[in-house]
């Protein structure tokens, strides 16, 4: 059921628009004020007059959009007077610099909308257990050094916006460290026969996630080009990543046979492979969770490994929030809003451009050509970090 | 269980066969010898009955796991796989659990599944599930559920157990047996048990009698020009028939056995197909296709008169379903009760007649693969037709007298030029059959699709079909598939115009096609579905009318149970008319027309000289 018209935030064709403080969340077409959760290209657009968003955000955006990019950071839990609403920004979790949104209308705009709170998730990464440093940390790893970013801090709230990528009981994550393990194993065992082992995930979060957990004794390790600038800032910013080497045609020789290569899904089958000479492909996502999506990939294994919430993750979530008025968008909205509402929460879909074409698909394969070769290499291609369109 | 599960696994991520093979060969090393028993016969296609139904199944799923039956629903709708879904939903088991080898798992819980009631089946899966952990699940259900297949052809599997003879370790002595062999040995149903699967590596049979059954040779699809094959005249040439493939057998024992080319044992439900075994000596094993026949010109007393009625008409006889509780003709030694197809069917609803005189169900015999209890494969094709028509001619001499001749040989197309077998070809739909075979003369008769090469028998079986019907038709509905198409809206429901009600134009669903796009153009499809959803009624989507297809098939029938009331036979699309608008997409009456055509069919050109419309269709 649509939320009533006066709400704090309400969907438009550019995204969410919180007219008490003048700005729009996330959009997905440029504006005048954005406020940005998370550098992923399908939460933040080229071209809007300003960004507002966490420190480390603005850093991978000025890598992304360049230098000029007019950002203006604001430090985790922070408040932040705009207009008629107080927000401020708390870790998610998801990627470096991911934030959750929070929104609380003052003076005559608490008026209009109540005093409620609101909180927009972003893309995030929760679990039960998991706080900031322990069990599971920013993106799963439990080795601190391995952290690439600040853990999802629940918040209290009487409206909230969740996602939903993985909004369905089959994803059910296993540890990031035994994922990882796996991960070094298929490595040290294509090295003792020779081969090259090329691991397929997004370039901006999820890559730098892996390359801080692999075991660098086992061989060298070299990254696509298109991860450089995002391991640049990651580096900058305190992330402990091993040493890497660029993937040239020089270096693809120490490499081969040894070394495990970090690459965006796009460089998959195209010609920038051919230097490896013999390899091993393997993809690092959520959706590696169902074997249907890793045989229509013909890669040879897939892992699972996630910087979204599974389900225990996403209802856990939600249920620290306390909210009664719970918002969902960004992928398995329908199945999460109806089970929330036979919950006896009051759950609503809010549509974005990207549900119907990424998120939902479990795969997205069908978004905006990520996958073809015509995008191979571009920004877009490189980037993209929502989990729908590995 | 988790050693086969494991290799299941190992098979399934992997696309290279060095590892594949790697991973079978440790397996048939290593596992204990009742367990690999059934590992193999599972691996090979050994068939087994459904232990539990998908409903038991989801409904026990739902139980276990608390969540409801539309959350089920969905979450197969992502996942595309039933045995997959419900092992990802259920809880892992909770404390250690003991390992349970491979053959307890069939005999402690999978044979009592089969034969539980409903409502036992529910009482015993939560204890099962809780015993196993998700990876050994999975494949617990695709066995329970019939459902089994493995990413190993099983070629592959024989050759893995051929050289794990070779190496002699596990029986104390290095047997070398060739895959041929091999493979005719773990074909089809047999008892796996530890002393047959050691005796398979010591170079005996799995059983005292085998299935009988050899693996089917099959035909590579000619597409170019047939004079890319060489020489006319090193071809035998024949029409490539619309019916059932399979084996007929008749065992040393004198026992007969039918099985289908899906490797299914079908002796029940075609007893004139048996009829035509009784007529073989014992020892005798042919190939070749089980139609309905019509032949009124002398009441079936000759081999090559008459002509094939729809594969239609044979459909009925395939979906019966078989009485339960019928006990089945014949005890087939070596064959499961359990596993095996001998409770498929019962004679009682197989045997009901054909109620047309001069029509009847024939077995249209090809090629001889046992002769005299000898493996005539490695025969030239030539030589093995000679032997067939030998075979064929002392059946109907046993036979003469009787009214109908069940057992006929295919008769050979004579042609001098491709450019005459192409004219014959053309007149293939006419004549009730697909198109033609082209096999050529030196062939061995080879294992599945062999393309061989001239020195192992000059090359494999060309199939030179008729091009398929096409029609235009617009994307109406979609759903996700299944397998590697889940959550992928690759689904899909096409319609054609009807403008029968005065005035109206309305779109009516025709074909449900699944594949023939690239996966780029699924991934474009599957986007314009996601964004063009005008309704959702579950997983299916109604979608605006726009995108125009090209879609092929190759048979049309009437059918009441679609609102079109027509139906195709492998409908696929063939091309995307990106070209044409949904308005200009064919009518029902263009489909309707074709079926017409169809059904006017005439009795086609097997005549017989007295008739005078046969052309070709003699045995010399
Ligand atoms: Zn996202
Ligand atoms: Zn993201």
């Amino acid at each position: 059921m649509p939320p009533p018209r006066d709400e704090l935030l309400i969907p438009t064709d550019h995204g969410l628009w919180c007219a008490a403080g003048g700005f729009h969340i996330d959009p997905w077409k440029p504006v005048d004020r954005a406020v940005v959760t998370h550098a992923h290209s399908d939460h933040a657009v080229a071209g809007c007059g300003s960004y507002l968003c966490s420190p480390e955000t603005a850093e991978l955006l000025k890598a992304k959009f360049g230098p000029q990019t007019p950002v203006q950071p604001l430090q985790y839990s922070t408040p932040l007077a705009i207009g008629g609403v107080s927000l401020s920004l708390h870790p998610a979790g998801h990627i470096l610099g991911s934030a959750q949104i929070r929104l609380q209308p003052t003076g005559a705009a608490a008026h209009a909308h109540g005093h409620a709170v609101w909180v927009v998730s972003g893309d995030y990464m929760a679990r039960q257990g998991g706080g900031r440093g322990g069990g599971v940390g920013c993106a799963g790893a439990s080795d601190e050094h391995a952290q690439t970013c600040r853990a999802f801090e629940p918040l209290r709230c009487e409206v909230f916006i969740t996602e939903s990528t993985f909004g369905l009981p089959i994803y059910r994550w296993r540890s990031h460290d035994e994922v990882m393990r796996d991960v070094n194993r298929w490595w040290t065992t294509n090295r003792a026969e020779g081969i090259t082992s090329l691991l397929f995930g997004w370039a901006l979060g999820k890559s730098q996630r892996i390359l801080a957990s692999l075991d660098d004794s086992i061989g060298p390790i070299a990254v696509h080009g298109a991860l450089e600038r995002f391991n640049e800032v990651y580096t900058r910013l305190g992330a402990k990543l091993p040493s890497i080497l660029r993937s040239t045609s020089e270096q693809a020789k120490s490499l081969r046979g040894s070394g495990i290569v970090l690459a965006p899904p796009s460089a998959d089958r195209s010609p920038w492979m051919r230097r490896f000479g013999d390899v091993s492909t393997a993809y690092a996502t959520g959706w590696m969770q169902i074997r249907g999506t890793r045989r229509r990939r013909s890669a040879q294994r897939g892992f699972p490994l996630s910087d979204h919430s599974d389900w225990e993750g996403l209802l856990w979530a939600i249920e620290q929030t306390g909210a009664s008025r719970v918002g969902v968008t960004h992928g398995y909205t329908e199945p999460l809003a109806r089970w929330l509402r036979e919950k006896g929460l009051e759950s609503w879909i809010i549509p974005t451009r990207w549900e119907g074409e990424i998120a939902e698909t479990g795969q997205g394969s069908s978004s905006a050509g990520e996958e073809s070769p015509v995008a191979a290499g571009t920004e877009r291609a490189a980037d993209n970090g929502h989990e729908g369109s590995a | 269980m988790l050693r086969f599960a494991r290799l299941y696994d190992e098979l399934d991520q992997t696309t290279r066969t060095s590892e594949k093979l790697a991973g079978l060969q440790s397996y048939f090393r290593e596992a204990p010898p009742e367990d690999a028993a059934w590992g193999l016969y599972f691996l090979s296609g050994g068939r087994h009955k459904r232990a539990v139904s998908a409903t038991v199944l989801r409904d026990s799923a739902a139980e276990a796991s608390g969540y409801p039956a539309w959350l089920l629903g969905e979450c197969y709708s992502a996942v595309g796989d039933f045995s997959e879904t419900i092992a990802l939903l259920l809880p892992e088991p909770s404390g250690t659990i003991t390992p349970r080898p491979l053959h307890e798992v069939v005999e402690k819980w999978i044979q009592p599944l089969q034969k539980a009631r409903d409502v036992e089946k529910r009482r015993m899966l939560p204890d099962i599930w809780s015993q196993l952990d998700s990876r050994q699940r999975f494949v617990f259900h695709k066995l329970i559920s019939g459902t089994f297949r493995v990413g190993a052809a099983r070629g592959l599997v024989v050759r893995a157990l051929a050289a794990v003879a070779a190496e002699g370790g596990r029986t104390g002595g290095a047997v070398e047996i060739d895959a041929a062999t091999m493979e005719h040995r773990v074909m089809g149903n047999w008892e796996p048990t530890a002393a047959g699967f050691l005796g398979l590596l010591q170079g005996r049979a799995v059983a005292e009698e085998g299935s009988g059954l050899y693996p089917f040779c099959l035909a590579n699809q000619l597409n170019g020009p047939p004079e890319t094959l060489g020489n006319v005249a090193d071809y035998l040439i024949e029409h490539k028939w619309d019916g059932i493939r399979a084996q007929l057998i008749r065992r040393p024992s004198a026992e007969i056995l039918v099985w289908s080319r899906g490797e299914e044992l079908v002796t029940d439900r075609f007893p004139e197909a048996a009829a035509a075994g009784a007529m073989l000596e014992s020892g005798t094993v042919l190939d070749g296709e089980i139609l309905i026949w019509e032949d009124t010109s002398r009441v079936g007393q000759a081999a090559d008169t008459g002509s094939p009625r729809p594969f239609a008409e044979l459909q009925t006889r395939i979906n019966r379903k078989p009485v339960p509780g019928t006990p089945s003709r014949k005890k087939n030694n070596g064959q499961l009760g359990l596993f095996g197809a001998s409770d498929l069917a019962a004679p009682s609803a197989a045997a009901t007649p054909i109620p047309f005189p001069g029509r009847g169900l024939v077995f249209m015999a090809y090629d001889v693969i046992e002769h005299a209890g000898g493996d005539v494969r490695p025969l030239p094709m030539s030589r093995r037709r000679e032997l067939l028509e030998e075979i064929v001619r002392g059946a109907a001499a046993r036979a003469a007298g009787s009214t109908w001749l069940p057992l006929r040989i295919s008769p050979l197309v004579h042609v001098n030029t491709w450019g005459d077998a192409a004219a014959i070809r053309e007149r293939s739909r006419e004549s009730g059959v697909e198109g033609l075979m082209l096999k050529p003369r030196a062939s061995v008769y080879g294992v599945g699709r062999a393309r061989g090469s001239k020195d192992a028998g000059g090359g494999g079986w060309w199939k030179w079909k008729i091009d398929p019907y096409s029609v235009d038709a617009v994307l109406m509905y979609a759903q996700p598939g299944t397998g590697k198409r889940a959550g992928i809206y690759s689904d899909q429901t096409f319609g054609v115009w009807d403008e029968s009600a005065p005035g109206a134009r309305e779109l009516v669903p025709f074909a449900k096609a699944y594949s023939g796009l690239t996966d780029e153009e699924l991934r474009e499809v599957d986007a314009y579905v996601r964004r063009n959803t005008l309704e959702k009624s579950g997983p299916v989507r109604m979608v605006k009318p726009e995108l125009v297809f090209e879609i092929a098939f190759e048979g049309i029938q009437v059918s009441t149970r679609h609102r079109s009331g027509i139906a195709v036979r492998f409908p696929r699309i063939k091309a995307w008319r990106r070209d044409k608008k949904a308005r200009d997409a064919d009518t029902l009456e263009t489909v309707r027309a074709l079926l017409h055509a169809s059904l006017a069919r005439s009795s086609g050109v097997f005549r017989t000289a007295e008739t005078g419309t046969g052309t070709e269709g003699h045995t010399p």
